[in-house]
């Protein structure tokens, strides 16, 4: 009995409460967050997309870059500056920014948990699948091809501090990346290392590669190795 | 009778040659002090790479991941293509073997030593009010460089551009060498203004209107910048970019930290305020900014009230801001300054030709980093979301809400201006 007299009070008093947060929510806009994730938005756009339940979606192009290595991913953003690597709405996002906050960028996306998709089903013969998983493992002595894993990693998940992955990545991503490199418009600090190797294969190497790696699952943990064994099979400017 | 007629013609004919040669540019020569002018001593060098800050030099003169001052940017006018040439002072392929005079006539007179005339893509036109000291100022510190060898591209210029016969008419129509003057009626400070604006800034190259034959009168009419495909509005009609109703705090921070409350630098003005301005001292900002704001506001000539939208579009495009734009830029359009300009008021946003806007949308963009906003907020790139009529309808809402009273965008108009222009 007693208790029921405060009832309305209260009742009057929270909802006195709720008003004047509602007042203020709106009467205030939130400042803008000071965080990376806010500050970056326009990276996640492409580079973490998800569908409208928040899943995320695998695009026919753009590669997944969280978790990726940080000195890999600076490189890349230096290479966009610089020209020696060409896709124009990348350059002309980072042309402008300085050093020290695409260090920062880089460092941002590296320390995100990698992204896990789901395997793309195979869509090679299976002599074209095991050439590829030949090419990946094995490499090709004869032709002066080293294996992926020999710099990639023994799963493929990269090695610090910037050698990246190569699961979980678009397959025509993959395929264009070769492209570029075979025709000079992707380039790395010299010895560019990929560039060599691109020139030494063939196009159905190549979709022998990419299409073995792009229907690979990810390992449950899917981080960069700390180390790989050195020297590597080929001198590489950008992993020195 | 016919020797009237000859007397009429040669006389016709004496008067024109004497007309040309009176109206010819003269070569202005202005003697240095003296060698300490453009020796390269520290003072020397550090006035001139301010300087070479303040006329955005490394902008033409460095190709993309190059040797700064090396040459090699291509720049693309509707006359074909220049390259920037090597400024180091490497003897064979840079300014090595010049003398200070050289470079002067060079600047002043848009003259090269070998007697070859300068093409105004390399804006002598402002360039030549620079004071001699200035330009000894600047040899000097582009000869403290590293020599670099790098040759020259040849430019790509079409057939009958590439004629120096032509480019020499094209001086007696539009260039004289002439000096700064200060005005004695105004302020240190607005003299200051005037002469970074209409010299080394050259600020007309993109913000003036310029004619069929790639010529502008010096003055910020505004206009499209020929190949980039960015509009530069006008600095002086209040409609556009017109400076007179901003707060000289506003037009300082903007030019000086690529953000303001107004507004952001994008597009080429991006870099021009990364490369350039952001190295400027807060006192020569607020010059130029004074010089600014004090130019006559160009009448605004009234425009037909834009045809209104249909309504479906208008739906269509209140939709899609409140699903992509409102969460940074606001129900209120106002946005979250200094991280989202405003897009209510904001002239960048309602101008016609409605480019920009096109761009950012499709684009997005980062301001550039600067001392003062070292780690812009970006705007997404919406060019993979939304389809040229998405784009042209949601552009169409926001140039029609909140008292803008901007013309609907097309979607043909957004198709194409979807591309990013590199050079």
């Amino acid at each position: 009995m007693r208790s029921r007299r405060f009832r309305w009070p209260a009742a009057a008093l929270l909802c006195a409460l709720f008003s004047s947060l509602w007042f203020v929510a709106h009467a205030a806009p939130q400042p803008v967050p000071d965080t990376l994730t806010q500050r970056l938005l326009a990276c996640a756009t492409c580079h973490a997309r998800v569908d409208a339940r928040g899943n995320p979606v695998n695009d026919s192009f753009y590669p997944r870059i969280g978790g990726k290595p940080a000195g890999y991913l600076y490189h890349q953003l230096r290479n966009f500056q610089d020209g020696r690597r060409h896709y124009p709405v990348m350059t002309y996002l980072v042309e402008h920014l300085p050093d020290a906050y695409l260090r920062e960028i880089a460092d941002h996306f590296a320390a995100q948990a990698p992204t896990v998709l789901p395997p793309s089903a195979s869509v090679l013969s299976p002599a074209l699948r095991e050439r590829g998983r030949q090419l990946v493992h094995d490499g090709d002595k004869v032709r002066g091809i080293p294996a992926c894993i020999a710099c990639h990693g023994a799963r493929l998940t990269g090695v610090q501090p910037a050698i990246p992955g190569l699961l979980g990545l678009p397959r025509d991503y993959v395929n264009a990346q070769f492209g570029a490199w075979r025709n000079g418009v992707r380039r790395a600090h010299a010895p560019d290392c990929m560039g060599h190797i691109a020139a030494r294969l063939s196009p159905d190497d190549v979709a022998a590669i990419s299409g073995w790696l792009a229907a690979q699952p990810l390992p449950p943990d899917a981080r960069p190795a700390d180390s790989i064994a050195r020297p590597l099979p080929l001198l590489c400017g950008s992993a020195p | 009778m016919m020797k009237t007629v000859r007397i009429v013609v040669l006389a016709v004919g004496s008067l024109v040659i004497l007309a040309i040669a009176l109206a010819w540019p003269r070569a202005g020569f202005v003697p240095a002090s003296s060698p300490d002018a453009w020796a390269t001593t520290p003072a020397n060098i550090a006035r001139g790479a301010y300087l070479a800050r303040a006329g955005d030099c490394i902008a033409c003169h460095t190709a993309r991941g190059g040797v700064a001052y090396a040459g090699g940017r291509a720049l693309d006018t509707p006359f074909g293509r220049f390259y920037g040439p090597n400024l180091t002072p490497d003897r064979t392929t840079g300014i090595g073997a010049w003398s200070a005079d050289d470079f002067w006539h060079a600047l002043h007179n848009g003259i090269a030593p070998s007697g070859r005339l300068l093409y105004p893509a390399f804006p002598y036109t402002n360039y030549t009010k620079v004071t001699r000291p200035d330009a000894d100022a600047l040899f000097a510190y582009f000869r403290s460089l590293p020599p670099q060898r790098q040759a020259n591209r040849p430019h790509e210029i079409r057939f009958p551009y590439n004629q120096q016969a032509l480019l020499a008419g094209w001086r007696l129509l539009y260039f004289r060498p002439a000096e700064f003057k200060a005005q004695s009626a105004r302020s240190a400070s607005w003299n200051r203004g005037a002469y970074l604006v209409e010299g080394l800034g050259h600020c007309s190259a993109c913000h003036g209107a310029r004619n069929s034959l790639g010529a502008t009168d010096g003055a910020l009419a505004g206009g499209m910048i020929p190949s980039l495909g960015w509009y530069a509005p006008s600095l002086t009609a209040n409609a556009e970019a017109g400076l007179g109703d901003w707060s000289e705090a506003h037009i300082v921070a903007l030019l000086g930290t690529g953000i303001s409350p107004r507004g952001s630098a994008t597009g080429p003005m991006a870099e021009v305020v990364a490369r350039s301005l952001q190295h400027l001292s807060p006192s020569d900002l607020s010059a130029m900014a004074g010089y600014l704001t004090s130019l006559a506001a160009t009448p605004s000539v009234p425009q037909p009230a834009p045809a209104p939208a249909g309504e479906q579009v208008l739906a269509e495009g209140g939709r899609i801001y409140a699903a992509q734009c409102a969460a940074c830029h606001g129900d209120d359009g106002k946005g979250r300054s200094p991280a989202y300009p405003p897009l209510a008021g904001n002239r960048a946003v309602t101008i016609t030709p409605a480019v920009n806007a096109i761009r950012m949308t499709v684009n997005g963009g980062f301001p550039p980093g600067t001392r003062g906003n070292p780690r812009p907020y970006g705007m997404p790139p919406f060019g993979h979301e939304l389809n040229d009529a998405q784009v042209a309808a949601v552009l169409t809402w926001v140039r029609a809400s909140w008292g803008n009273a901007g013309a609907p965008v097309t979607a043909p108009e957004v198709n194409r201006y979807r591309g990013v222009a590199l050079d």
